[in-house]
């Protein structure tokens, strides 16, 4: 944790650490407070009063099915999220793991989604699947399949799922070769002399060696699903049709910048802060024994 | 690999191959639109291979704007970009750098308090606490300022630990010799420290890049005039545009530039894309 060889100086310490500190107490601790503390508070319509009413905005929030709702929506998407781009990357990754050429190829073909902002992944899947004019519901006519996302609610999901899969793949896909690739090589040398094909290897060799790796990606996927999809949702369907793609992370913004329920948007805030520290937390416990077994 | 089964290479081939296939359609498909003219666009399907508009609409896009949809050029729009994921990078690079410094190499009372309140700025993305960040803001007067849209974003836990985890690699003789040969705290970061921390640098440098090109959120917020906009959050404006037709063509061309920079980075520096992955997020 610290150098057995220090340095000794009075106020270094403390204005090497300033900036970093400033920045988190000014735009990260203290909002956090302000979020908990509004969260108790129900304000006047007109702005000035509000009155301090304990969890009288969580009850609210409680009793709301519109908010049960949005909960559903929201564990629906990010494991349907979790388990396809977990899924896919790593079937991409045991693929490129065994081919000897062109692995670096296909590794910079796959990886840059990774660098395409949300936002714009959803404009490009959006267009793709435009009601009107996209190429994919013209061909899905032909085969008789009625597709519009901006009235019918499965088909938007459907879409915002995609979308978001299409751009977290790549993440799992760099994590999961780098896993494979670290493997030794004699365990599955050993194997294949033992009379294990591919698949055999694959499944009783490797697969329970990347079980940390996997571990550590489940909960980057959901943090991912949770919080970074925001992007995703406000271009593509904007939480619509109706509330049907309105996950959490939507419903805060929505609630507190457009319909202007500041005690709400507060209470689900703290709420969503309380899923991030959960996840945190799980997710460094499995750092911490990133044993094999 | 080990041995030769011709098969399931080649089925390894073909789910690759249809693994890019997929993963570049939307792509092409966004590419092909951005060749075409306004008309073309509007009539459904859209066309699969590029049309003869490709250099008009990039021209259009980045010196005039959307017409009457926005009228700012959007060469202004990928420069806020630009300088916003530049701000970012370096900001959380320069403040991160210096932080772990102070906590492996001094003993000072609340050593262990400042890492943990650093660290706790992991658990609260900008999501979870949107009004009252912006509010913090606007008290501040950061709205429409590059220093609202770069400041609030760069304090950063995951660079502070890399480079406490580098820091703590570095051998004490080091640190040792510097201090027998009279060099002061500073000197010795400067002039061997920093030095070392080279590929650490370069690979939180891409990371953090494409972190600050992807914000979306944020600038959403933080934003009120054109001039300000970034070139994300303008892309899914104009596919949102409520009174009249989006203008695809120009769109596209402006997703497309919009996609641009972080890939190539991504590309070009895949090594210590790959790197600054797998490091700053073990």
């Amino acid at each position: 944790m610290i150098k057995h060889v220090t340095f000794g100086n009075r106020f270094l310490p403390y204005i090497l650490l300033a900036p970093q500190v400033a920045i988190t107490l000014v735009f990260f601790i203290w909002p956090s407070g302000q979020a908990i503390w509004q969260s108790l508070l129900i304000e006047d319509a007109f702005g000035g009063n509000s009155r301090f009413v304990w969890f009288a905005n969580f009850e609210r929030l409680f009793e709301d099915a519109g908010y049960w709702a949005s909960f559903r929506l929201t564990i629906v998407f990010s494991a349907a999220v979790a388990l396809l781009s977990l899924g896919l990357g790593l079937l991409l990754a045991a693929m490129a793991d065994r081919t000897l050429r062109g692995a670096n190829a296909y590794t910079t073909l796959l990886i840059w989604p990774y660098a395409v902002a949300p936002a714009v992944a959803g404009v490009l899947w959006g267009f793709l699947f435009n009601p009107r004019l996209g190429l994919l519901p013209y061909y899905l006519d032909a085969i008789g399949i009625q597709w519009n996302h901006q009235t019918n609610g499965n088909q938007a999901l459907i879409l915002v799922i995609a979308a978001a899969c299409w751009n977290q793949v790549s993440y799992n896909f760099i994590f999961f070769l780098a896993a494979l690739q670290s493997i030794p090589k004699s365990l599955l040398e050993a194997a294949a002399i033992d009379g294990a094909g591919p698949g055999r290897r694959f499944f009783s060799i490797a697969f329970p060696l990347l079980s940390p790796t996997a571990f550590f990606l489940i909960v980057v996927n959901v943090i991912y699903a949770f919080f970074d999809t925001f992007g995703v949702v406000d271009a593509l369907t904007k939480g619509g049709p109706g509330q049907d793609t309105s996950i959490l992370v939507f419903k805060v913004y929505n609630d507190g910048f457009r319909a202007q329920d500041l005690g709400g948007s507060a209470a689900q805030s703290t709420i969503l802060m309380l899923i991030v520290i959960a996840l945190t937390v799980v997710q460094f416990r499995f750092v911490e024994r990133r044993v094999h077994y | 690999m080990i041995e030769n089964r011709p098969w399931v290479t080649f089925i390894s081939h073909a789910v690759l191959i249809l693994g890019v296939f997929l993963v570049a359609f939307p792509v092409w498909i966004a590419f092909v639109g951005s060749t075409h003219d306004a008309a073309t666009m509007l009539r459904p399907p859209t066309p699969l291979l590029p049309g003869s508009h490709m250099l008009e609409n990039y021209r259009k896009v980045l010196l005039e704007g959307f017409g009457q949809a926005s009228a700012v050029p959007q060469w202004r729009v990928l420069l806020n970009s630009l300088i916003m994921a530049l701000g970012i990078c370096i900001g959380k690079i320069a403040i991160s750098i210096i932080a772990a410094f102070a906590i492996v190499y001094f003993r000072f009372p609340f050593r262990m308090g400042f890492f943990w309140l650093i660290f706790i700025t992991l658990m609260l993305p900008v999501e979870v606490r949107i009004l009252p960040t912006y509010e913090v803001a606007a008290k501040l007067g950061l709205l429409d300022s590059y220093t609202g849209l770069i400041v609030p974003l760069i304090a950063s836990a995951t660079a502070t630990f890399l480079f406490r985890q580098f820091y703590l690699s570095v051998p004490d003789e080091l640190a040792e010799a510097a201090r027998v040969d009279g060099a002061g705290p500073l000197r010795f970061f400067w002039d061997i420290l920093l030095p070392m921390s080279r590929n650490s640098i370069a690979a939180l440098f891409v990371i953090q890049f494409i972190y600050g090109w992807k914000q979306y959120l944020w600038p959403l917020l933080i934003t009120t005039k054109e001039s300000f906009y970034t070139v994300v959050m303008t892309v899914s404006r104009q596919a949102n545009v409520v009174d009249g037709l989006p203008q695809w063509n120009l769109i596209l061309t402006l997703g497309l530039l919009a996609m641009l920079p972080p890939v190539v980075v991504v590309m070009v520096m895949q090594r210590q894309f790959v790197r600054g992955l797998t490091e700053t997020e073990k």
